[in-house]
């Protein structure tokens, strides 16, 4: 093995982890990436980059990764289902270790209803759950899916997301269990606004004993205004954003602070996320504000990041 | 059975351009049944495209007939001088009696009346849903007799996905969830153990996925048999 990822080392060593995410941009010119890399350095232990987030097609996850490692950063490569059969994501897979990729996030993937190719045909052959047994019996089995043997095995800390706020609410302390049995070694939590509900869920997790299991990180957004939030309550599912965060966004924006308390918000969730036992660290989706991230991981004093 | 949905007047007017001699077929199964292609549909869309022809001009005439299942030669056969004698052939059945057809008389012109759209059953009077995509392989002896290959928009063999909210489906929000009631579903039978099993990725080659499919079954040929009646091996 060249070098384990960083992120799994920080969480592993049982400090508090960091992820940013950029999402990278519709065209093929990098310096998007790497002007968001210079300011977001430093500020998380790695970084998440979306695969195509919504069905929209952007610049590729392992393209946008190449980017940031040249700048000195880790990436976490994520990855659908949606767009790729099982030939092309183990492919992906055995690529991204290649290129010295070691955090990779098995996601199914938001439906092509929702982007801008419409028309696209779903791949789906793979789901979440198999994505994961699948690359951790490449790496742990240097097995493909079908059987066979790999010449060599990829190297990776393999992620997953869970939604705590998704239906069937019972169902959702279970579905993590079993993204964890099927290899998930770190889970990047659904945005958070519910933190009470999150507590439950927690409180759930630690009842089956799956948060010895895996390093649960607490997805935050900062709310960059009231429509946004208010988009996020009404418009995205499985999505939860309680009356109150509504309430004091909309007191924010007639002071005309929003932004300030979108941010205020966010640094208040962190807060309460490193307090929660089973969790093991936060991830900041800063979806188009992702300049703001070393302004809230200052604010909830998460720096400086350690080396390790 | 087999839904279809019949296609625009104007996009069918626009596929018998030039014709003269138009037979418009029909079928009594699954799309009668189902209100697309069966005798009222057939006459509904010839009266429609005759109001077409009167306005455009083009010179149409119509023969109109229904088979009892288009998708079967023998129940072609004896329709066989009309749609010899027509410019084209408009059938109305599924895309299973259209080619029957266009394979019968590759010479004729054969066009799709509709639009084959799904296995699917009526859920209420004039709705009908999709409940099965043919795939090849049953799993739902694990999943609570739900199918979640057809009814889960992601198809997922692990489900439900983080889109769905409050039990319906993130594609739309009309739609249930196909994990939600497998849940629901389970849970009422006590199997509840099903959703935690780590159900591994489906076989897609049993499905259109591998190839187009066949099924032979050797106890239904008609066997070549020689003067005292002993089968020839083919």
């Amino acid at each position: 093995m060249t070098h384990v990822s960083n992120l799994q080392k920080v969480m592993d060593s049982g400090k508090f982890g960091v992820t940013g995410e950029i999402g990278p941009p519709r065209g093929a010119d990098p310096d998007h990436i790497i002007k968001l890399a210079r300011e977001l350095k430093g500020s998380a232990d790695a970084y998440n980059l979306t695969d195509n987030q919504t069905a929209i097609v952007r610049l590729s996850s392992i393209g946008s990764a190449v980017i940031l490692m040249k700048e000195g950063m880790e990436p976490v490569v994520q990855m659908t289902c949606r767009d790729r059969n099982r030939i092309a994501l183990q492919s992906d897979l055995l690529g991204a270790s290649a290129i010295g990729v070691r955090n990779v996030l098995c996601l199914t993937g938001d439906h092509q209803i929702f982007g801008n190719e419409k028309s696209a045909k779903g791949v789906f052959d793979l789901d979440s759950v198999s994505l994961l047994s699948t690359f951790r019996n490449m790496r742990d089995s240097k097995k493909q899916l079908s059987g066979e043997e790999l010449e060599a095995a990829p190297q990776i800390f393999l992620g997953a997301a869970e939604n705590p706020f998704g239906t069937p609410y019972e169902f959702r302390a279970l579905r993590l269990q079993k993204k964890v049995n099927a290899g998930a070694q770190f889970i990047q939590t659904q945005a958070i606004f519910d933190m009470d509900w999150f507590e439950r869920w927690m409180a759930e997790v630690r009842k089956m004993g799956i948060h010895d299991r895996v390093h649960i990180m607490g997805g935050v957004i900062p709310c960059k205004s009231l429509g946004g939030a208010r988009y996020m309550k009404n418009k995205v599912p499985g999505m939860k954003v309680p009356d109150s965060i509504i309430t004091r966004m909309k007191n924010a924006k007639d002071k005309g602070q929003e932004k300030e308390e979108g941010l205020r918000i966010c640094v208040e969730m962190i807060e309460r996320l490193k307090c929660i036992e089973g969790v093991h660290g936060v991830h900041i989706m800063a979806v188009m504000w992702e300049e703001m991230v070393p302004y809230l991981v200052k604010e909830a004093k998460l720096l400086p990041r350690p080396i390790l | 059975m087999i839904r279809a949905e019949r296609k625009p007047v104007s996009e069918i007017a626009r596929m018998l351009a030039g014709k003269k001699k138009v037979l418009v077929v029909g079928c009594k199964t699954c799309v009668a049944i189902g209100h697309a292609g069966g005798e009222k549909e057939v006459a509904e869309l010839v009266s429609a495209l005759r109001l077409v022809n009167a306005k455009e001009g083009h010179g149409w005439q119509f023969e109109q007939t229904v088979v009892e299942r288009q998708c079967e030669k023998e129940w072609v056969r004896p329709i066989e001088e009309k749609i010899i004698s027509a410019d084209a052939v408009v059938s109305l059945a599924c895309g299973l009696g259209a080619q029957t057809i266009a394979d019968m008389y590759p010479i004729k012109q054969v066009y799709p009346g509709v639009n084959t759209m799904f296995l699917g059953v009526p859920e209420e009077q004039g709705v009908f849903v999709e409940k099965c995509l043919a795939c090849g392989e049953c799993v739902m002896f694990e999943t609570g007799g739900i199918c979640p290959v057809a009814r889960c928009a992601k198809s997922m063999r692990n489900g439900a996905c983080g889109g769905s909210a409050d039990g319906k489906c993130e594609v739309n929000l009309e739609t249930d969830c196909a994990w939600y009631m497998i849940y629901e579903r389970l849970k009422l039978q006590g199997r509840l153990d099903l959703m935690t099993k780590v159900v591994e990725p489906k076989d897609w080659s049993k499905s259109h996925a591998g190839g187009r499919r066949k099924i032979v079954r050797k106890d239904l040929l008609i066997q070549p048999t020689d003067r005292t009646g002993t089968e020839v091996k083919k």
